[in-house]
């Protein structure tokens, strides 16, 4: 065991504690905003195992799969933050608990 | 390599009318609807005479000239092809088909002129006409059926002509379940003979039962009586009859066509046909010459009291039906085709006749109020004159040689058909007595009519023609004479017995024939006596005989009979065992269990699409959560999954 590098398995640990936030945060926030933020958190966590394992067996495709994932996420992201804009101007509100108008 | 004959064009030119006529005729001008009406059954006529007369210059060629257009059904051991086949038998039958059907289609111009659906009248009649070919042509059972099936389609469908009338629909009904009951036999019957001869053709049958003499009685019984069966259905012998006289509901013509010269002729064409399985079966023929002679007889006693014209000539038809099945019975097969050419001949000039006298009175039917009609309707009472001596068997016009072959065989056929020669003698008496009582009501004597609106006008030369031309063949028809046709058919049907090398020679052939001809002069004289002028006799004898008159005048009370034993037990059974346990029970209850489960199934299911956001992304959660476990749980059990161990030990 090298003691001047951190072991593979805190990385992997951290990456499952950041996903389960991210998963607590999408389910228990009712702001939009937060949700929406939980989601970005979620992502990084998967980035940050793709970047552990690429590391654990100097393969390099871990490392452009993060890449991907970034370039998605930002397309995302403005993607999402104008439908939360456009949904805010209809309702007046980001509670997801009263945007519910796709049930029957 | 006999395609020449084009035999196939006989079938399809009606067809092609029926087609044209039933597609387009409502847009069509009436003149066009009658060409085509008219055109196509008389080329079709056109194309018989000529395959006629190619059929006869070539007469030492064998026969039957059999001609297979396509497969039909090829299925393991079952080979059913669509062949048709031309023989002395179904060259007559053609014939007359052909030939009576375009006279009646003529006729059909000037009768129904007036009518709402000409077009629609035109196409059923040419539609008629394309299954009785198929049905005579067809080189074995199941394209017979087809075409027997088929005419019973187009029959059901002129019965109903008037369809708005209550009364004709029901007729059309009874017609049509009547005749299933009889196709019921006849399917019986061609299993039968599929399961013993492994084929349905004619020609593979007929050779199968050639090839096997001692095959005797059993199953040919068997097929037989199921055949009869179906031919009893169709050519309205007891107890399957009762659908004819309803069937008068149609328009005269149709009657005339359908209901007298061709289509209820085609039992006693299927018995001709497959006369071989009838020969080995003695049993089998003593039921069809018994139900032939029952139902000429009964059917005659039933004619001599109806009021209505058509009604009377209805139940004649029945009992000259009655004659053939007799003629069948005792083997004489020519002799029975012979009096089924004559009575397309009379009957349906009887029948034309009737109509010109209907329409000239303005739809009048009752005898009761005819009368005196001779001086107005000429050339209506000459031809029918002519029908009438000829149905009532007098020397020498048609019905008397075909009558006296069927009497003179059956009285050679052993002790039985001696008797029923006896009921064929007394059931000449009557036919003739029942012709001439309406001869004598209709045109001798003072009208009686009680509708002064429509005085009586004989009818146009569109409905005169036909009749004159039926009246001519009704005279010369019979001058072929029984040893000339029997000897044409015999290649078919086997040959007629010769009277000079039978028990009492040619004397007893001629006494016989003395005896008809008196017979039916008897009843010709007793009816003059009752009919001639007015007189009281009739409702003397009526009230004198009040039992049997009263029996007669409800026809044996056999429909009600009928109704009561086996149509009102069925009706209710049907409402109450199947409409309460069979629909209410099964077939609803289920429905509504199904309809139920789905309901309540959706009701559960519908409370996961709440619309809210967090649930649907809890749900999300936990399948993922699931998928986890599962990935886990499988590693832990040993069935497969991922290891998440691996991960831990630093890999």
């Amino acid at each position: 065991m090298d003691f001047h590098t951190v072991p593979t398995s805190w990385y992997l640990i951290l990456s499952a504690l950041l996903f389960s936030l991210g998963v607590i945060g999408f389910l228990i926030k009712r702001s939009l905003i937060t949700v929406f933020m939980s989601i970005e958190l979620m992502l990084n966590a998967v980035n940050l195992s793709f970047v552990t394992f690429a590391h654990e067996w100097h393969a390099v495709k871990g490392q452009i799969f993060v890449f991907f994932v970034m370039m998605v996420a930002a397309a995302e992201a403005a993607v999402g933050l104008a439908i939360i804009i456009a949904i805010f101007r209809a309702r007046a509100t980001l509670n997801v608990d009263q945007i519910d108008l796709m049930k029957l | 390599m006999n395609s020449h004959l084009h035999l196939w064009l006989i079938p399809a030119l009606p067809f092609a009318g029926f087609l044209m006529n039933g597609m387009l005729g409502r847009r069509l001008p009436k003149a066009l609807v009658s060409t085509v009406a008219l055109g196509f059954p008389l080329a079709s006529f056109l194309v018989v005479v000529r395959a006629a007369f190619i059929f006869l210059s070539l007469k030492p060629q064998p026969i039957p000239w059999l001609i297979t257009y396509a497969p039909w059904i090829n299925a393991g051991p079952l080979h059913v092809d669509f062949s048709l086949a031309l023989d002395q038998l179904s060259l007559v039958m053609l014939l007359i088909i052909t030939g009576v059907g375009f006279l009646i289609h003529i006729y059909s111009v000037g009768y129904m002129a007036h009518e709402d659906g000409y077009w629609r009248y035109f196409s059923y009649l040419n539609l008629f006409l394309f299954f009785m070919t198929v049905l005579v042509l067809a080189e074995n059972y199941l394209l017979m059926f087809v075409g027997w099936e088929g005419v019973g389609l187009a029959s059901y469908l002129l019965i109903g002509f008037y369809f708005d009338r209550k009364s004709a629909a029901d007729a059309g009904r009874k017609a049509f379940v009547v005749n299933r009951i009889g196709d019921f036999g006849f399917l019986l019957g061609m299993f039968l003979l599929l399961s013993q001869f492994g084929s349905l053709s004619f020609f593979h049958i007929g050779s199968g039962l050639a090839a096997n003499p001692a095959l005797q009685g059993g199953i040919l019984t068997a097929i037989s009586l199921c055949l009869l069966l179906g031919a009893v259905g169709k050519s309205a012998q007891i107890p399957l009859y009762i659908w004819l006289p309803d069937a008068m509901e149609g328009p005269t013509p149709v009657s005339a066509l359908i209901h007298a010269a061709t289509m209820v002729t085609a039992g006693v064409y299927m018995i001709a046909r497959t006369h071989t399985i009838f020969d080995r079966s003695p049993f089998a023929l003593a039921v069809v010459a018994i139900i032939g002679a029952a139902t000429a007889f009964f059917a005659a006693t039933v004619a001599l009291v109806q009021t209505d014209i058509k009604r009377v000539l209805a139940y004649s038809t029945i009992s000259q039906l009655g004659y053939m099945f007799l003629g069948c019975g005792v083997a004489a097969y020519s002799a029975a085709i012979f009096h089924l050419m004559t009575h397309a001949f009379f009957k349906a000039l009887l029948f034309l006749a009737a109509g010109s006298v209907i329409h000239g009175l303005g739809g009048e039917q009752d005898l009761r109020k005819m009368g005196g009609l001779r001086k107005h309707l000429p050339v209506t009472f000459w031809t029918m004159t002519a029908g009438v001596v000829a149905i009532a068997g007098i020397w020498p016009l048609a019905g008397f040689f075909s009558k006296d072959a069927i009497l003179y065989e059956a009285f050679q056929h052993g002790a039985l058909g001696k008797s029923l020669y006896f009921v064929g003698l007394v059931t000449a008496l009557l036919t003739s007595f029942y012709m001439f009582r309406l001869w004598y009501l209709t045109f001798m004597g003072e009208s009686r009519a009680t509708n002064h609106d429509h005085p009586p006008h004989e009818s146009p030369w569109s409905m005169l023609t036909p009749l004159v031309i039926l009246a001519a063949l009704s005279i010369c028809g019979g001058w072929i004479g029984i040893e000339r046709f029997g000897d044409f058919l015999s290649p078919v049907v086997g040959p007629v017995l010769d009277p000079a090398q039978q028990s009492g020679g040619k004397s007893l052939d001629i006494a016989l024939s003395a005896i008809a001809v008196v017979v039916a002069l008897i009843g010709w004289y007793v009816a003059r006596l009752f009919y001639n002028t007015k007189n009281d006799r009739p409702a003397k004898l009526a009230t004198s005989a009040s039992g049997v008159y009263t029996l007669l005048s409800h026809k044996y009370w056999i429909d009600e009979i009928y109704s009561n034993a086996i149509v009102k037990p069925l009706t209710l059974a049907s409402r109450y065992i199947l409409g309460w346990i069979g629909e209410g029970l099964i077939i609803r209850g289920s429905a509504w269990l199904l309809a139920g489960i789905a309901t309540l199934l959706g009701e559960l299911v519908r409370r996961w699409q709440s619309g809210n956001l967090r649930s649907y992304s809890g749900w999300l959660a936990a399948g993922a959560a699931a998928l986890l476990l599962f990935a886990v749980v499988g590693v832990v059990l040993g069935i497969g999954g991922v290891d998440l161990r691996m991960v831990w030990a630093g890999h």
